[in-house]
């Protein structure tokens, strides 16, 4: 089992020691985290890690999940992705079932916590059935600001019973009745994804995808939807190929929604036709492939159009490579311009960008290592626990 | 002769607990607007607190909203104007505050449109909570001072040089105060007190410090 000392090697110096010197000021204290579910997206991903995290610092840490039937967990997921700006219909039989299915849930679930920390939609109306002590803090991890008006009343009544609202950036949040704090999400440096590889562990993991290390890989791991433009990508890299002898990598999971699908089938056409891009679908544990895939490439994409805040351009950025992005979601905050890689505006933009670097093998280099810094400095775990902690105060003191 | 303090010194760390505010601003006229309206804890959190945040990178632009300015909306003039405003300088928030908006209106009366955001980011006012974290170590003389200062996580040096100073009403800044109060030693408080800490880094504030303590120390020796 890692512990917080094991982080020293990693951290900004300093940073464990203000980590254990905060923990002093909590210790005992219970904080519990309320989520959908312990496997999937970012925000499960980043528990596993702060959980015991905190827990080791002396903190009362638990996580707990919300549970419920097949149509729970789709009126959640309709409702999460019609807080996130889709269109979706909400029916009130379907929204009524969500409440009651919560309700349930308070019931099975142990509510009490100095301070409760409820993750996204799906156990959201739990507060309904908070105590009297305690301080309930409503963690959004996407960007609700463009919300559906239907999905967002639906919510509000729910949401003014919180004490407060954490957002992943200030745009992601809107106007409410209760304080909005801002706490960007993190990586953990030494999970499977993210831990230091081997060249020859690197070799062995692209040799098992297929993919080979003869000239430089441009590189995207996104799901394969039209939001994380894996289409422009490739219209970016057909620019680039004129000029240089590269590969292209696109990897990530599929998406039922026709979308999606569209999109899937019509990388798979262009590798058809292309022997030098590499379309590959992995399950969403794949962590020590794409650890891999990060550390071989040269250049890292994410050319995103509609993004939250995705991690994926930090993780690159530790692997020390430079990262093209779109300038969309929290990849504007990830990428400092012209110091750790570009963001760009258009299929062009990122041809150029890709141009230039490749044209430039120095800055390649200088901007993977300020990359990795960056990262190091503010999208490591050690300050995600940091910020908790501070939350934890302020909000408890 | 070590001179020994009757109150030791004890290095307080910080964390930053960030909060999002409503208001924004698309172009300069609203940022000049905002501006107006939002707490002074805004204003300290967009000019000094960029100190705090801009260690690893650049602190090209000073402040947010030079920052914002030059970056998202483009305008290099009026980056250049807020650039050089010196939060270190101002008697207080209030007056700070006067400093940026007269600037920007000034700014405004001269251009035929007011600019705006057209492919960038708008601006979000924010502010923010700082979490005081005592940080264990005590100093009751110079040496112990230096060596201290040495050691401490960053966020130390911002809370005793900035936070101290702006908006807990130290003028002098903690370190400066309790060499001359406890050390008796005002010559050194003096050039302490006087470190620009205006477009530098944390490492550097510290670094220029130490070299003042050292200097003493040698002085003390000889």
């Amino acid at each position: 089992m890692i512990a917080i000392d094991d982080y020293r090697r990693v951290a900004p110096p300093g940073a464990v020691d203000m980590l254990l010197r905060l923990a002093e000021r909590v210790r005992g204290r219970r904080m519990l985290h309320l989520s959908g579910g312990r496997f999937g997206g970012g925000p499960a991903e980043i528990l596993h890690t702060l959980v015991p995290m905190m827990a080791d610092l002396g903190v009362d840490a638990a996580w707990e999940i919300t549970g419920g039937d097949p149509k729970f967990y789709a009126t959640a997921a309709s409702l999460r992705a019609a807080l996130d700006g889709a269109e979706r219909v909400l029916t009130d039989e379907g929204l009524d079932h969500y409440v009651e299915m919560n309700r349930i849930n308070a019931k099975k679930l142990s509510l009490e916590a100095d301070l409760v920390l409820v993750h996204d939609v799906q156990p959201l109306t739990l507060v309904q059935h908070r105590g009297s002590s305690g301080r309930w803090v409503w963690r959004c991890h996407f960007d609700s600001s463009r919300a559906q008006r239907r999905a967002w009343a639906f919510l509000r009544p729910a949401l003014s019973q919180y004490d407060a609202a954490v957002f992943s950036l200030p745009k992601f949040g809107r106007r409410m009745s209760i304080p909005k704090y801002v706490i960007a999400p993190s990586i953990d440096p030494l999970s499977e994804k993210n831990r230091d590889l081997t060249a020859r562990e690197v070799a062995g993991i692209l040799r098992g995808l297929g993919v080979a290390q003869d000239k430089p890989i441009l590189l995207q791991v996104a799901p394969f939807t039209p939001a994380e433009d894996p289409l422009g990508v490739v219209n970016a890299y057909r620019l680039v190929r004129k000029h240089y002898n590269v590969r292209l990598v696109l990897a990530g999971t599929g998406d039922s929604e026709r979308e999606g699908r569209e999109v899937l089938g019509e990388l798979r056409e262009a590798a058809r036709h292309d022997s030098d891009i590499t379309v590959l679908e992995l399950p969403p544990d794949a962590h020590g492939q794409i650890n891999a895939l990060q550390r071989a490439a040269t250049i890292v994409l994410q050319k995103s159009v509609h993004e939250g805040f995705s991690l994926a351009a930090a993780e690159a950025m530790w692997k020390g490579k430079p990262v093209v992005g779109g300038f969309a979601g929290g990849l504007t905050q990830q990428i400092v311009y012209d110091v750790t890689g570009y963001t760009v505006h258009s299929v062009e933009g990122a041809a150029f960008r890709l141009r230039h670097l490749l044209n430039n093998p120095e800055l390649i280099a200088r901007m993977g290592a300020a990359g990795r810094e960056h990262v190091r400095r503010s999208f490591l775990v050690t300050r995600h626990l940091t910020d908790y902690m501070a939350l934890l105060i302020h909000l408890t003191r | 002769m070590t001179t020994e303090a009757p109150a030791p010194f004890q290095f307080i760390g910080c964390v930053e607990l960030r909060q999002a505010l409503d208001h924004r601003a698309r172009d300069e006229r609203e940022l000049l607007d905002r501006l107006e309206d939002v707490p002074p804890g805004s204003v300290f959190y967009h000019t000094h607190g960029y100190f705090l945040r801009h260690r690893p990178i650049t602190t090209a632009y000073g402040n947010d909203f030079a920052a914002w300015v030059a970056v998202h909306v483009r305008d290099q003039v009026l980056a250049e104007r807020l650039a050089v405003i010196n939060p270190f300088e101002a008697a207080s928030l209030e007056e700070l505050r006067e400093e940026l908006i007269t600037v920007i209106h000034d700014h405004l009366l001269r251009v035929i449109s007011v600019p705006r955001v057209e492919f960038g980011e708008i601006f979000h006012f924010q502010q923010s909570h700082i979490v005081e974290v005592p940080l264990g170590s005590a100093a009751a003389t110079l040496a112990e001072f230096r060596a201290g200062l040495a050691e401490v996580d960053a966020s130390a040096i911002y809370f005793h040089m900035v936070e101290a100073r702006t908006r807990l009403g130290r003028r002098s800044g903690d370190f400066a105060e309790w060499i001359r109060s406890s050390l008796a030693m005002p010559a050194l408080a003096e050039r302490i007190e006087r470190i620009d800490a205006y477009m530098t880094s944390l490492e550097r504030v510290r670094a220029r410090v130490l070299a003042l303590v050292d200097d003493a120390l040698e002085g003390e020796a000889a």
